[in-house]
């Protein structure tokens, strides 16, 4: 039954929800494709066309396209492969590998970039330096200061997008479908020719679409490798403008026109993908749980797993150990003897001011954001499962517009909205950053909440309600006790991205705001390398701490769901 | 000579034995069905036959040619096997039309385009799919998509026929449909059929002989009524259709059931010991009428008290107490049966021994 004083209060939700993502969400995206086509009040097609024919940024445009589809082309091939090798056959150590290949997950592709800059630049790059030596060349074989560079350092740290996809629907496949390849006389090499693949399509094509989303709008990698020598990419483009002209108008204006070709290529991609999960997922998950068929490696066994450690070791020890190293170097350039090293950097991290304060704004602002925006997705998710409200869809719209938005559009968007323009002006304070926060992680948390609150039947509910219990009773005491889970595996999701965010942090820092990921790349910027290795050191072992954390509490929590369903 | 043939098959996984030490030689033509609880052995049995797991130990093999043996180190991969094979789950690939999937074992049979076309036509026409040739699986009902994997295996023309649970994917109705279509889809093509199910009657209805296995072992081989009338054993009374233990107590050859003072006594085996159990099947229970006239009878009416009584449709279902065993009756509706909480008196018409363990 609905009293008129019910109704009332869902309504409120409802238009508080909406009023949450309008201000956080819609009018940022919509104060950029103002700024981005008129100009003075006037529909504006010829000053983009003036901007989007500039030599410089087409070239920043056409290098984000080759980036994206150089590096979503090798990502999905080694992602494809490593999953193939996981699953589908009898390599050794199979579980600690699969564990492995999602390392890379873990450590920030910008400091891995950072790594491998220390390694192989064309100047003083440890590798090339020791390969000139060995071999007396006169010039540096290797440098990663290409787009080749960008590419190959981008693939290293996405392509487990492509792996947890694929290997997941490899895994979860019903084996007897390929059974009854082989029973009809089929060789293993024509099953997965012709079963496998194309079955396994859409798993690897939405891991493909899901690297090239990223890496479309990546600011970490081309900042660090390209703009030395003047490769830029859309984001490090915008930045560039901005950064150089101080903040003018002009220069914003430029990066709401990049912007909006972004959010264009980024809802493109989603919708593409989106189509692809719906009509080419086929239903191959297996109702029994069977081993799926097993390839045999026989000679090439022990080869593989070589490989595959090696590839772990290269992607992700070596740069590790790499900026461990270099932050304990007294000088940069100096090899890495004893004599050479000191632990006074690592002490003086949290001496200077600089590099202190980056960690405590970090640090807030992730712990605060994320706190924030898992209490906002948890009410918006609610509307959006639970309740029957009319103009619903309207956040639902709203839910997912922050999955197309890539970091520096969002950053622009908060810069245009919360710049004085409706009388707040943050700009230069921490909250910028804060609401930034917010609009970026915004989706994770509405698609986590909103998976475990899914999960929750409506009878539950109902079944407190006839007991006795009141709306808020039955939220209180069955409702979020049940998606707590998803609550705090929320928190996680955005706490830990945010903690060693850079995209969209480095076009709004200002003097006293700046977190880690600007510490690091503003240090490097400088040529502090080693007090740029030494920060980047302690953020990998903040990262490593939570990462662990997170892991280990998600692993109670599924077997919990396990015991549960028995 | 028997078509297919397995000497002391055994295969285990880890420390468990799967199957242990089976033997069985199935005619050609025959239906034959393995059946038995789940974990039993009978899928990994099947498996071993198709090729998909190798045995541990023992010998297989099909009109006299060994497919896989331990003795001698061979092992034939299923896709030189020529089995047709139909899966619990379908296994119809989603991602080919109707045609496609019952096309694919011909194609890789390099089998001419013309032949193919003639061929999958028979076997769709025979499964009543001609009108689905150009769909995808995903848009057809359950039904139909275990009609495409049977169309599939029947398209070589296989000499043997493997079914794993082919049917517990579909409801009731249609699961008994489906039954007679493989019947006649058998007597049309003349292929030998080995199936596993875990469901009694469906093993009843559909086979020549059927196996009965647990735990990895043979409990009994035969053809379903002598197995139905004659069960080897306890496993196999109980788990072939509804039945009775009733504890008893056993003294000079006369056996009382547990907890009751009647008088009345069964003969029983004279190598049971003191207690056993004696069996029966609800349906060989009568309610006599006769006034109750104790000891004198064989088999004897004895007394009984009826505690639930519960209509299942065109069947009525007892329970009665008699000591302190319950015993299941199970009457026709037609038969005037007494009411829940009255004394009745019952006689067991057919009574088989079981020791205690």
């Amino acid at each position: 039954m609905n009293t008129g004083n019910k109704l009332s209060t869902a309504n409120i939700v409802l238009l508080f929800s909406i009023l949450i993502l309008v201000v956080i969400v819609a009018v940022p995206v919509i104060l950029i494709f103002i700024t981005a086509f008129f100009e003075n009040g006037k529909f504006n097609i010829a000053g983009i066309a003036k901007i989007l024919s500039d030599p410089d940024t087409y070239q920043a445009l056409l290098n984000s396209l080759i980036i994206a589809a150089g590096t979503t082309l090798v990502s999905t091939t080694v992602g494809t492969f490593f999953a193939w090798l996981v699953a589908r056959t009898d390599l050794p150590l199979k579980k600690t590998m699969k564990a492995l290949f999602l390392v890379p997950f873990m450590l920030p592709s910008f400091i891995g970039a950072l790594a491998w800059k220390v390694l192989l630049s064309p100047r003083a790059g440890y590798i090339n330096k020791l390969l000139m030596a060995i071999f007396g060349l006169s010039k540096a074989p290797i440098d990663i200061l290409t787009i080749g560079g960008i590419i190959a350092i981008e693939s290293m740290y996405l392509f487990p997008f492509v792996f947890l996809q694929v290997e997941g629907s490899l895994e979860r496949m019903d084996p007897t479908l390929e059974e009854s390849a082989r029973i009809s006389g089929a060789n293993l090499f024509t099953i997965t020719r012709k079963i496998t693949l194309p079955l396994v399509m859409p798993s690897i094509l939405a891991g493909a679409l899901l690297v090239a989303l990223y890496s479309l709008a990546h600011f970490g990698v081309p900042a660090i490798l390209g703009t030395e020598k003047g490769i830029y990419n859309i984001p490090t483009k915008i930045y560039e403008r901005i950064y150089a002209s101080g903040g003018s108008f002009n220069a914003i204006r430029v990066g709401t026109i990049l912007s909006t070709i972004l959010v264009i290529s980024a809802a493109l991609i989603l919708k593409l993908q989106d189509m692809l999960l719906k009509k080419g997922q086929y239903q191959i998950i297996a109702g029994k749980s069977m081993r799926p068929m097993v390839m045999k490696l026989r000679g090439l066994k022990i080869p593989l797993l070589i490989i595959s450690i090696l590839y772990i070791g290269i992607t992700v020890i070596l740069p590790t150990v790499t900026i461990f190293l270099v932050g304990g170097l007294k000088t940069y350039g100096l090899s890495f003897e004893l004599k050479n090293m000191t632990w006074n950097n690592y002490l003086k991290i949290f001496q200077w001011k600089m590099t202190k304060d980056a960690i405590w704004n970090s640090l807030y602002l992730s712990l605060g954001a994320a706190f924030v925006t898992m209490l906002a997705g948890t009410m918006i998710s609610y509307v959006i499962v639970k309740m029957k409200v009319r103009g619903k869809f309207i956040l639902q719209f709203l839910g997912v517009l922050p999955f197309s938005l890539p970091g520096t559009v969002i950053a622009l968007g908060v810069i245009l909205t919360w710049s004085g323009r409706f009388g707040i002006n943050l700009y230069n304070t921490p909250w910028i950053i804060f609401v930034a926060y917010i609009a970026r992680y915004m989706a994770f948390s509405i698609k986590s909440n909103s998976a475990s609150l899914s999960q929750v039947s409506d009878s539950l509910e109902e079944a407190s309600r006839a007991c006795g219990a009141t709306h808020w009773q039955s939220l209180k005491n069955i409702v979020i006790p049940l998606i707590k889970p998803g609550m705090i595996s929320a928190f996680f999701l955005i706490f830990l991205p945010a903690l060693r965010e850079l995209t969209t942090s480095v076009l709004l820092y200002g003097p006293t705001t700046r977190t880690i990921g600007v510490a690091i790349y503003a240090l490097n910027e400088d040529g502090e390398t080693v007090r740029a290795a030494a920060l980047a050191s302690i953020a990998l072992v903040i990262i490593f701490a939570g990462e662990t954390i997170i892991r280990k509490f998600l692993a109670r929590l599924d077997q919990a769901k396990v015991k549960v369903q028995e | 000579m028997a078509q297919l043939k397995l000497v002391d098959v055994t295969k285990k996984f880890g420390d468990v034995i799967a199957v242990n030490k089976l033997n069985l030689e199935v005619e050609k033509g025959e239906c034959f069905s393995f059946l038995g609880p789940s974990g039993c052995g009978k899928t990994t049995t099947l498996r071993m036959i198709a090729g998909f797991e190798d045995l541990d130990e023992g010998e297989l093999s099909v009109d006299g040619k060994v497919f896989s043996s331990s003795f001698k180190k061979y092992y034939l991969p299923p896709e030189h096997r020529d089995f047709g094979m139909v899966f619990q789950a379908f296994a119809v690939w989603p991602h080919l039309t109707v045609y496609d999937n019952v096309a694919f074992p011909l194609q890789i049979r390099k089998i001419p385009r013309h032949e193919i076309a003639k061929r999958v036509k028979m076997a769709l026409q025979s499964t009543g799919l001609t009108h689905r040739e150009e769909s995808y699986p995903g848009k057809l009902s359950g039904g139909e998509q275990q009609r495409i994997a049977l169309a599939r295996a029947i398209a070589i023309n296989p000499k043997v026929m493997l079914l794993d649970e082919p049917l517990s994917n579909l409801d009731a109705k249609l699961r008994e449909e489906m039954r007679f279509e493989i019947k006649d889809l058998q007597k049309k093509f003349g292929f030998t059929i080995i199936y596993v199910t875990h469901d009694q009657a469906e093993a009843m209805a559909l086979s020549d002989r059927m196996l009965v296995m647990d735990h990895g072992i043979v409990q009994q081989v035969g053809h379903p009524l002598e197995i139905y009338n004659k069960p080897a054993n306890k496993f196999v009374f109980s788990f072939i259709g509804l039945s009775n233990f009733i504890p008893v107590n056993i003294e000079e050859g006369k056996a009382v059931i547990d907890g009751s003072n009647e008088t009345a006594s069964f003969e029983a085996p004279l190598e049971l010991g003191k207690k056993a159990f004696l069996a029966c099947r609800p349906s060989e229970v009568d309610f006599v009428e006769e006034p109750y006239t104790g000891a004198n009878q064989l088999p004897p009416a004895i007394r009984a008290r009826v505690a639930r009584r519960t209509y299942l449709g065109d069947i009525v279902d007892y329970k009665v107490a008699v000591g302190n065993a319950e015993i299941r009756i199970q009457k026709p509706r037609r038969v005037q049966g007494p009411i829940e909480g009255s004394l009745c008196t019952i006689r067991i018409n057919r009574t088989l021994w079981y020791p205690l363990e």
